[in-house]
């Protein structure tokens, strides 16, 4: 039965559903427990899992991660939590030197089937080190995959399957959207969702493609709407897949409006979008009526709060990339 | 004292005789070969070993073995078939001794340079020649062998032991003599690593099952313990609330009394012990640097009278355990071991190019697919010309 929640609460719903079909579903971090999290996104879990599955840890980001790994070894499925972006650099080394390679370094025989999930972006006035993007860092390591979700029916699923998943996940949940509400329905299958690792249309359009993902598949529809009165007719990509990424359905979508316009909150410089700009103009170079543009944050720390407005790419520098675009 | 509870914290060593370092150390086999029987603790525990005549003789086989392996490995380093070699010389009774305290289902989690406890789990010598010789990552199976893949990034490997622990826990399998326990190797050097100290934290916490299992070898490359602690490593321990003990890890069968001994305590649901094997790595730390520029010959002297080999030989044939044809067999052994282990090596073949994209992700990867497609192509593009 589909019910109207929020992003946070379909996370929740995700995992008790993960922590009830399967005995090796661990859940570990900072706060998990009886705090149910920064955010209350594992809220009741202890209570009704025990301490064994939802495991209140020791504060070191790398003791979660690298904990994890010796479980998911013995057989169980961590489902690590990180409570802020900025955080999970102490963990790095595990994540980047470990977790991605122990498959590969036993040659297949080693598996680390587990659940890294980070809540990311700015937009909610924090602190520093809690409103950071680093979705580049671990994309470009070999090993892991790397999912984001933007709304509450994926964030209940694709949580879930990440945690099916063999493949080490690292899960990248929009902060500013916890609060977002959404259809989702609590009932429906796994086995017929949506896959994980692949990109979705969210709105269909002719005249240009806007590729977003997390916080900013939500600007990047406020801005198709808004460009459709003035005749333009956008289509948006919700990635949802960072690495591998699922670029046939990116490809398809652009050689047909001949126009991409790339949006994220990380620096652009060496980001997401720089690397999807390479690799359309490889394979679509003469389907585009103008260069593939980016819209991101700048090649700054993230700035303080009070100034995070001008920082993060909104509505109105999304519009303007496309007018640059139209112009070309 | 509730029964299955431990005093948390260092314990005190036995002594150990003109050889131990400050504060001591539990010994069982002096340098001269003298077996001391058994040595009681500070703190009441009391370690000895019960071998019998055949089972001494068989540490001995190992300690031999392990070494003669080790020496050939060096030398297909020195004759460029090898990349790089981690020796172990010096250090075969820190890793046979607790290497053989290890029961069937226990699981080690090594450095990278355990080649002496992959020896004792019964895995082939040669699977860590293809981590050298540069033919693949390692590649056994861990699970298989009870013992992990070798990690390179120096104390990483502690962690995963301690959650591997924490699994062993949630499992149910401790809490009886036939339970399981785990042990984590590392060296001096890494228990500088906040990684060592968040393991710790974790086990002492979570009550893990598990021996860590510390061989001070005195340098992390060329840095001195110096550099590492102000206090010996082993009362650590008593910071997070476990105990910890130190051996002389030259005496093959201190390693194996104290670690079988702490192994009963991890697996009967007592938690962790932190052991340091004090020994001393007689090599360079790999064959890429020179211990000369920063060790003194006489140190190295000194050493090498504490030798953990001629230990056990002199004890063997003062008690007539064995005589001259035993150790001529042993050595003759471990040479045909050692050659045929050369030529396994010399025949280890290079891996096809196009397995590099083998085992990337367990549900494989699209994008990857693509490469591996194109390599291939590209590579069958020069068959025929030339190429």
């Amino acid at each position: 039965m589909a019910e109207k929640i929020t992003l946070g609460k379909a996370l929740n719903h995700g995992l008790r559903r993960a922590l009830e079909n399967d005995p090796k579903v661990v859940i570990m971090g900072e706060d998990v427990g009886k705090l149910g999290g920064v955010f209350r996104i594992t809220d009741g879990l202890q209570k009704d899992f025990g301490e064994d599955r939802v495991i209140d840890t020791p504060l070191a980001e790398a003791g979660i991660v690298g904990t994890a790994v010796g479980l998911a070894i013995r057989g169980y499925r961590p489902v690590c939590e990180i409570q802020f972006d900025g955080f999970v650099f102490p963990a790095y080394n595990q994540i980047v030197a470990q977790v991605a390679k122990m498959f590969y370094r036993s040659k297949g025989k080693v598996r680390v089937p587990m659940v890294i999930r980070i809540p990311f972006g700015g937009g909610i006035g924090a602190v520093e080190h809690h409103s950071e993007s680093p979705e580049a860092y671990f994309a470009h390591t070999p090993g892991l995959k790397v999912v984001t979700c933007s709304n509450p029916a994926d964030a209940y699923t694709m949580i879930q399957q990440a945690i099916a998943s063999d493949d080490p996940v690292v899960f990248f949940e929009p902060k500013r959207r916890y609060w977002e509400k959404g259809e989702v329905d609590l009932d429906a299958p796994l086995s017929g969702a949506y896959p994980l690792h692949a990109a979705r249309v969210v709105r269909s359009g002719t005249d240009a493609t806007l590729l977003a993902y997390g916080p900013m598949v939500r600007v990047a529809l406020d801005a198709a709407a808004a460009a459709a009165e003035d005749g333009r007719n956008l289509e948006v990509i919700d990635l949802r897949t960072l690495s591998p990424m699922d670029h046939p359905a990116i490809f398809e979508s652009v050689k047909r409006t001949g126009r991409a316009v790339v949006v994220h909150e990380a620096p652009g410089n060496l980001g997401l979008g720089a690397e999807l700009a390479a690799r359309i103009t490889e394979e679509c170079f003469y389907s585009l009526e103008a260069p593939v543009l980016r819209v991101t944050g700048y090649d700054i720390p993230y700035p303080a709060a009070r100034v995070e407005e001008d920082y993060l790419p909104d509505l109105d520098r999304l519009l303007d990339a496309v007018d640059r675009s139209f112009g070309w | 004292m509730a029964k299955g509870e431990r005093k948390a914290g260092a314990v005190p060593p036995s002594g150990g005789g003109a050889d131990a370092p400050a504060g001591g150390f539990v010994q069982l086999l002096t340098p001269d070969g003298e077996h001391l029987g058994s040595v009681t603790t500070a703190d009441g525990t009391t370690y000895s070993v019960d071998f019998t005549d055949e089972e001494y003789r068989g540490l001995y086989r190992d300690l031999v073995t392990v070494r003669r392996l080790d020496a050939e490995a060096t030398a297909l380093q020195r004759q460029g078939e090898l990349g790089l070699w981690a020796s172990l010389l010096g250090q075969e009774a820190a890793q046979v001794g607790s290497g053989r305290a290890l029961r069937p289902q226990d699981m080690a989690f090594p450095t990278y340079r355990e080649h002496g406890v992959l020896y004792c789990r019964g895995i082939d010598p040669i699977m860590p020649f293809g981590l050298f010789r540069g033919v693949d990552q390692g590649g056994w199976d861990a699970n298989e062998h009870k013992f992990n893949s070798y990690t390179i990034v120096i104390g990483s490997q502690t962690l995963h032991a301690t959650g591997y622990a924490m699994g062993v826990t949630m499992d149910g399998k401790t809490g009886s003599p036939d339970g399981e326990a785990v042990i984590a190797y590392f060296g001096d050097g890494a228990t500088s690593q906040g990684e060592v100290n968040e393991s710790f934290v974790w086990s002492g916490v979570f009550n893990a099952p598990i021996v860590f299992f510390c061989q001070n070898n005195q340098y992390a490359i060329s840095e001195p313990l110096e550099r590492q602690t102000r206090i010996p490593l082993y009362n650590r321990a008593a910071g997070y609330g476990f105990p910890g003990i130190r051996i002389d890890g030259n005496d093959v069968l201190a390693s194996y009394a104290v670690t079988r001994a702490a192994l009963d305590n991890a697996r009967n649901g007592q938690g962790p012990t932190l052991i340091e094997a004090y020994t001393y790595r007689m090599g360079a730390h790999t064959s890429s640097d020179d211990p000369t520029r920063y060790r003194i010959a006489s140190e190295v002297e000194s050493w090498k009278a504490k030798d953990p080999i001629a230990r056990v030989k002199a004890f063997l044939a003062k008690q007539k355990l064995a005589d001259d044809d035993f150790f001529g067999e042993v050595d003759e052994a471990a040479k045909q071991l050692a050659l045929d282990l050369r030529e396994r090596v010399l025949a280890m073949p290079d891996p096809q190019p196009v397995t590099m994209f083998d085992h990337v992700y367990p549900s494989g990867s699209p994008e990857l697919d693509e490469q591996r497609a194109a390599f291939t192509e590209y590579h069958a593009s020069f068959e025929g010309s030339g190429h």
